[in-house]
């Protein structure tokens, strides 16, 4: 089925030449980034994580895009899904490889990751994110390519597939909730030390998740001749409008646990991002921006005219994808890092090498998805005889 | 042949890029075999930490048991097969008798394409120029 | 020092024995002899390590030291970014010390007086409970948190973990620090440096332990003002750390969290 990657228009080869210009020069400052070591990013001391594993963190809310479509369709017999679960599942291995390549750049040492599979460490949390990650991966590529064999050839899908695909349901809510775990055990971390880290990260993660879908489903429409469905779309939209609810909520339930106790070490975090300390602000327009987003995401997604027509329901997905990339990425990292155990406050803010080794990751994800989209519309336009 | 020319160069490519390993030491066929020299105090010493047959195949073994035990199992005394006991250490052990690095270590390694990366950490001793 | 007269001597005997230039002293006695004394760690086999900091006799000269000769014997550089500094043994203030602790109307003797920090080897470490590949460990023998610089693949994981700050990533070449700032680099040939991307921390002076050696900070300090460090044995009752402890009030950093710090001080 990788043939009809190799056959595409003037646009899609356009689209990943430019990927793999930023995929080079995301390299090309990877290998600087090798052999001077991490002191070239922004991180510090204090702030021991960045940008890298602020990408990694909402990404893997993104891959659960895969189940909130397998859901519905295997479990609840929601039959108008059944078009599009190969895209939600096809978007979860970008996103998990995305993930994967975040971890690795973030490493000091990164040619000895393979230390985390030789000296395996069941107590520690990152030893069963690589186990939850690799098996996610593992379960998409399996199921993903073996549906959409089945559908070209016209048959059904060999029957060892069921049970990877019953499987992968359970183990998508796996990948938040051990993720959130990476955080929300550390003592000392007040911002994270919270039970609703990982509900969090489950309802961020089934608000942007469907959100990206969503807008990628409109691309594919555009440019293929595959169309996801008005009623799919809809219903993802519904889906997001739900998540993002629940999400912005739970966001407030933490904001009143901080401010109603009056606890310093619970509130100082959110002052730190909402309004400064010490003088130390960067992050304060960005999370008001979030708050912006995400309100105007929940006005146009929860009105049924603006969330039925199509460009205020884009407009609404972005928001969200937009929002909770910043709360879940730099606000939820950084905030938690500062200020530091002795209530010290250091400024973090990534460096340009940082930034274009960032952009070279997300390239990758991109042109894996765009190859892997490009596979099943074509194949879906196959079928249908086009 | 059909294709034949894009075939041939796509082969010649491939055959050129699979002997990559042997780029660097191209030109360099005629090198001399090494021979390592041994410092007054390792002459002096008359053996190593284990007889020169089994070091000179064995000792990055030796050193990563060593590593192991030293460092993990806090286990830092040496018992070796001629009846010594040595600590185990490359920088204060090894590195005692044979301080030409350069001269010693280096003459074999560079000869074999080896690089060990223990010296990223373990300081090498001054030498003489 | 914790010990009784019997584990000074053996202490003094093995330290002499060691300071005549490590394996040629072990060659001069017969093996059986050492093999017998040798097995495990001799010294700190059964050991609970904790220590005191005596505020009342601390001042800043002695912390100075005390930092001076840790960072020295372990190749510790200085690197140009001060962000990114690496420190095993470090100054704090008291509000940054014991955040929470401090109120408004503070002890005119404790108000901004700095304190010293260093990794507290705590009996229940978080740290050693996130490593994905055990590169930082707590020592069955004696309870010190170690660091294998060997498997540590740089996640940072630990350093998230640590509620006091502990910890250093390597984030350039600690070779590659600048020459104005570390004139003498490497500043002790007998120890390794780290390369870059490795986590590094105070390790209790782990190979002065296995040589029957007490750490090098509590060494220099009691030189200057005998009782300013206090090392020893917690698991033994009859030890002087044990009986500093019983005399005197202690405090520990962020007891509440439960790591059970082993670094005590008297204020």
């Amino acid at each position: 089925m990788l043939e009809k990657a190799i056959r595409g228009s003037q646009t899609y080869w356009g689209w990943l030449i430019f990927l793999l210009l930023v995929i080079g020069v995301g390299a090309g400052n990877f290998i600087y980034q090798f052999f001077e070591g991490l002191k070239i990013t922004g991180m510090s001391r204090d702030v021991s994580w960045g940008l890298y594993i602020a990408q990694f963190t909402y990404l893997v809310g993104v891959a659960a895009s895969g189940v909130m479509v397998v859901l519905p369709y295997y479990l609840h017999n929601y039959k108008a899904f059944g078009r599009i679960t190969i895209l939600g599942e096809f978007m979860a291995i970008a996103a998990v490889t995305m993930c994967i390549l975040f971890l690795w750049v973030d490493l000091g040492q990164p040619i000895r990751v393979l230390n985390v599979m030789l000296y395996p460490q069941p107590n520690s949390i990152i030893f069963w994110d690589m186990v939850v990650l690799s098996g996610y991966l593992i379960l998409n590529v399996l199921i993903g390519w073996n549906v959409l064999s089945a559908e070209r050839k016209g048959i059904h899908y060999p029957k060892w597939v069921t049970p990877l695909i019953y499987l992968s349901i359970p183990w998508a809510f796996s990948i938040h909730t051990v993720t959130a775990f990476l955080y929300q055990g550390l003592p000392g971390r007040h911002f994270w030390l919270t039970a609703i880290m990982a509900a969090r990260f489950l309802s961020s993660a089934f608000a942007s998740g469907p959100a990206l879908l969503l807008i990628i489903c409109f691309i594919v429409r555009r440019f293929t001749k595959f169309d996801p469905g008005k009623e799919q779309m809809r219903t993802l939209a519904s889906i997001v409008t739900y998540a993002m609810i629940l999400n912005v909520f739970f966001f407030l339930l933490e904001l009143f646990t901080a401010f109603y106790s009056q606890i310093p070490g619970h509130m100082v975090h959110f002052r730190f991002l909402f309004a400064g300390l010490e003088g130390h602000g960067r992050l304060v327009p960005w999370m008001w921006a979030a708050t912006v987003f995400a309100v105007l995401a929940l006005v146009l997604l929860i009105n049924p005219s603006t969330r039925r027509k199509e460009d205020t329901m884009i407009l609404g997905c972005a928001s969200v994808v937009i929002a909770t990339w910043i709360d879940k990425g730099m606000g939820l990292v950084i905030g938690g890092f500062t200020p530091n155990p002795f209530e010290r406050v250091t400024d973090y803010w990534p460096t340009v090498p940082e930034v274009l080794i960032t952009l070279g990751v997300w390239a990758t994800g991109f042109f894996i998805l765009t190859v892997l989209f490009k596979v099943a519309a074509s194949v879906k336009e196959e079928v249908a005889g086009y | 042949m059909y294709d034949g020319w894009k075939i041939i160069v796509g082969l010649v490519i491939g055959v050129c890029v699979l002997l990559y390993p042997f780029w660097p030491s191209a030109g360099k066929w005629d090198a001399k075999v090494p021979e390592p020299e041994l410092t007054a105090r390792a002459k002096e010493a008359k053996e190593c930490v284990e007889p020169k047959s089994y070091i000179r195949t064995e000792h990055m073994k030796l050193l990563d048991e060593w590593r192991q035990e030293a460092v993990r199992d806090a286990n830092r005394i040496y018992k070796s097969s001629t009846g010594k006991i040595y600590d185990k250490s490359l920088q204060n052990t090894c590195m005692e008798c044979h301080s030409n690095k350069s001269k010693f270590c280096d003459q074999c390694h560079n000869y074999t394409g080896i690089d060990p990366f223990c010296w990223d950490c373990h300081i090498e001793p001054k030498e003489k120029t | 020092m914790a010990m009784n007269r019997r584990e000074f001597l053996k202490i003094a005997g093995f330290s002499t024995l060691l300071g005549l230039g490590g394996k040629a002293a072990f060659e001069l006695l017969a093996p059986g002899e050492i093999e017998a004394a040798m097995e495990g760690i001799p010294l700190t086999a059964g050991k609970k390590w904790g220590m005191v900091v005596d505020m009342t006799k601390m001042d800043e000269r002695i912390m100075d030291e005390a930092i001076k000769v840790c960072h020295r014997i372990h190749n510790v550089p200085k690197v140009e970014n001060t962000k990114q500094e690496l420190k095993w043994i470090w100054k704090e203030t008291y509000e940054h010390t014991f955040p929470g602790q401090h109120h408004e109307y503070p002890a005119e003797a404790y108000h901004g007086r700095n304190f010293l920090l260093l990794c507290n080897h705590c009996t229940n470490p978080p740290c050693c409970r996130v490593c994905p590949t055990a590169a930082t460990w707590k020592r069955e023998q004696d309870g010190v948190v170690m660091m294998d610089q060997h498997r540590c693949i740089g996640c940072r994981f630990c350093m998230a973990a640590c509620p006091f700050g502990a910890r250093s990533f390597n984030y350039g070449d600690p070779r590659k620090a600048p020459e104005e700032l570390n004139p003498e680099f490497p500043t002790d040939m007998t120890y390794p440096t780290r390369s870059r991307g490795v986590v590094e921390k105070c390790n209790l002076c782990a190979e002065r332990l296995a040589k029957g050696q007490i750490p090098a900070c509590v060494e220099v300090a009691n030189k200057i003002k005998k009782g300013a460090l206090t090392f020893g044995d917690l698991a033994d009752k009859d030890s002087e750390i044990r009986e500093l402890l019983r005399e005197h009030y202690t405090i520990r950093r962020k007891p509440e969290l439960g790591t059970g710090p082993n670094v005590y001080y008297i204020i």
